[in-house]
């Protein structure tokens, strides 16, 4: 390990955020199948599952301001900007890496460096989560919390009943992303090598 | 003869059209009936007949009738004095009249078969086992909630939840908001619903979305709602009966078959038109049969990718 080059990429605030909304995240995906699906026994308590669910979410936004300006204010957020250049072909070539050049012993076609944090595939799914998914999930969460600000009525659909089904269709693709998220970052030097990096701060090239 | 016979008979008939014609204008024309002249007013007058003077008072509020609400109600066929004594004709009205034993609904409804499907004889059953007779005996009629001027069938023939739990609201509203009223019934104050009910989240909409007796009731399969009215320290106070798939509202507030045949419309319309949402309750299949397809596919392109990995390095 001594010959392999080191990069900070990910600063203490960075990794004090990422801990928080693993965390977060983790509780409202239990917490929300746990409603969604409630019977007459369930393991957690209604109450208890609609409680963890709302202080988690507050969590997990307040998280959000801090990752939104934390991004705003540091070079963090140059990491998440999409090129026009190569838009299609780059994650193509990613995604083709995945599934059929990693087996064959090709080089892996996006080297990490200081400009470069992110891998194209991953980078864009980070920004569907991130700058998507969650301010939606987020929005629509609020909303719920403080449902007599929602329309009654749109389109003579109940208005909590769309935001209700917005709310869970995003917290479900968030919950598929987490899958992903913790099966690819196995895919490194070694299968704990990235989670060791997300604690540590330093990634190995 | 046989000619006589015939006419007789069609102005016996004319008189009848008439005169239910005469009602039903009458509830519209409130200025020319009898009673409702004074009963729809705030105010009345009359000659007095000691003074010879005009006399102009109020009404009494709790006697002042909402002749709209009148002709929409079930009983609008009635005239007044097919309940009340006809000797109310007359005013001043003779106080003895008050102490005349009027129709309870059972006189009417009870053991009638054409009246057979809401169960009366089984309500009145369960009326009694409720904290209202423990309360108030046999004083507390039907009419305390039910009135029997102004009641529409509201929660059998509306396809639209909220009206039904509006208009069903209403009726525990109208003693439970009201200091005298609650009073007259209990003999205490009346205890702020607001306050009682601080352990509800998101009070406002649940009490928008679903009656009263949805928890303040023992639910009965043969019945559409139990007429043993809970009080607070019986009622229901579990989220997960409502809040689950097999929400206990299937039962209560969805029984009707109004609302039954509005779910049955076909999945994609039940989905869209969905006038309320519950968690826990309102699942759409389709939706959850997509997120298992999508969620296991993901989990099998993860094991394969795995395996390839292990085995292919």
């Amino acid at each position: 390990m001594g010959t392999t080059e080191k990069i900070y990429f990910y600063p203490v605030w960075l990794r004090v955020w990422h801990g928080i909304n693993a965390l977060g995240i983790i509780i409202l995906i239990i917490t929300g199948i746990s409603m969604q699906s409630s019977s007459e026994s369930p393991v957690i308590g209604f109450n208890l599952a609609v409680n963890m669910h709302n202080i988690a979410g507050v969590v997990v936004f307040l998280g959000y301001l801090v990752f939104f300006i934390g991004n705003m204010v540091t070079k963090n957020g140059k990491y998440y900007l999409i090129k026009i250049k190569g838009f299609f072909k780059n994650p193509i070539k990613q995604g083709i890496y995945y599934s059929w050049g990693m087996f064959h012993g090709e080089k892996y076609p996006f080297p990490l460096s200081e400009k470069r944090k992110f891998n194209p595939l991953q980078k864009y799914f980070y920004v569907l989560v991130m700058y998507m998914a969650v301010p939606v999930v987020i929005v629509t969460g609020i909303a719920l919390l403080f449902p007599e600000i929602i329309l009654d009525e749109v389109y003579g659909i109940s208005g909590v009943f769309m935001t209700a089904i917005l709310h869970s269709a995003m917290g479900f693709f968030i919950s598929i992303f987490l899958i992903i998220h913790l099966y690819v970052a196995s895919i490194g030097k070694s299968p704990v090598e990235n989670f060791r990096s997300i604690i540590t701060g330093w990634h190995h090239v | 003869m046989k000619m006589k016979y015939c006419l007789f008979s069609v102005f016996l008939l004319s008189l009848f059209f008439f005169q239910e014609n005469l009602k039903a204008q009458s509830y519209q024309n409130a200025q020319h009936h009898a009673c409702l002249k004074c009963h729809s007013n705030q105010s009345y007058s009359f000659q007095n007949s000691v003074t010879g003077n005009e006399v102009k008072r109020l009404m009494n509020p709790y006697y002042i009738l909402d002749t709209v609400a009148i002709s929409a109600g079930v009983h609008k066929q009635f005239d007044c004095t097919d309940c009340h004594s006809s000797e109310y004709g007359s005013y001043p009205h003779q106080a003895n009249l008050k102490l005349e034993p009027l129709s309870t609904c059972l006189d009417c409804h009870g053991g009638d078969a054409s009246f057979a499907k809401y169960k009366f004889e089984q309500i009145q059953e369960e009326v009694k086992k409720s904290v209202h007779y423990k309360v108030y005996g046999e004083n507390f009629s039907c009419t305390k909630c039910h009135s029997q001027h102004t009641y529409v069938a509201t929660a059998r023939n509306s396809d639209n939840v909220l009206d039904i739990v509006d208009y069903n609201n209403k009726m525990c509203l109208s003693c439970h908001n009201d200091m005298k009223k609650y009073k007259m019934v209990s003999g205490h104050d009346n205890p702020k619903l607001v306050q009682v009910h601080d352990w509800l989240p998101n009070q406002e909409l649940h009490f928008r979305h679903v009656r009263c007796v949805e928890c303040h009731t023992e639910v009965v399969d043969s019945l559409m709602v139990s007429h043993n009215i809970l009080g607070k320290d019986h009622a229901l106070k579990k989220c997960a009966e409502c809040h689950s798939a097999n929400s206990r509202l299937k039962a209560s507030l969805y029984k009707y078959e109004n609302l039954q045949k509005r779910l049955e419309k076909g999945s994609i319309h039940t989905v869209l038109s969905n006038s309320s949402y519950m968690i826990g309750t309102h699942q759409s299949p389709m939706l959850k049969l997509l997120s298992f397809v999508i969620f296991f596919a993901v989990l099998s392109g993860v094991i394969i990718h795995s395996l390839f990995r292990i085995f292919k390095k």
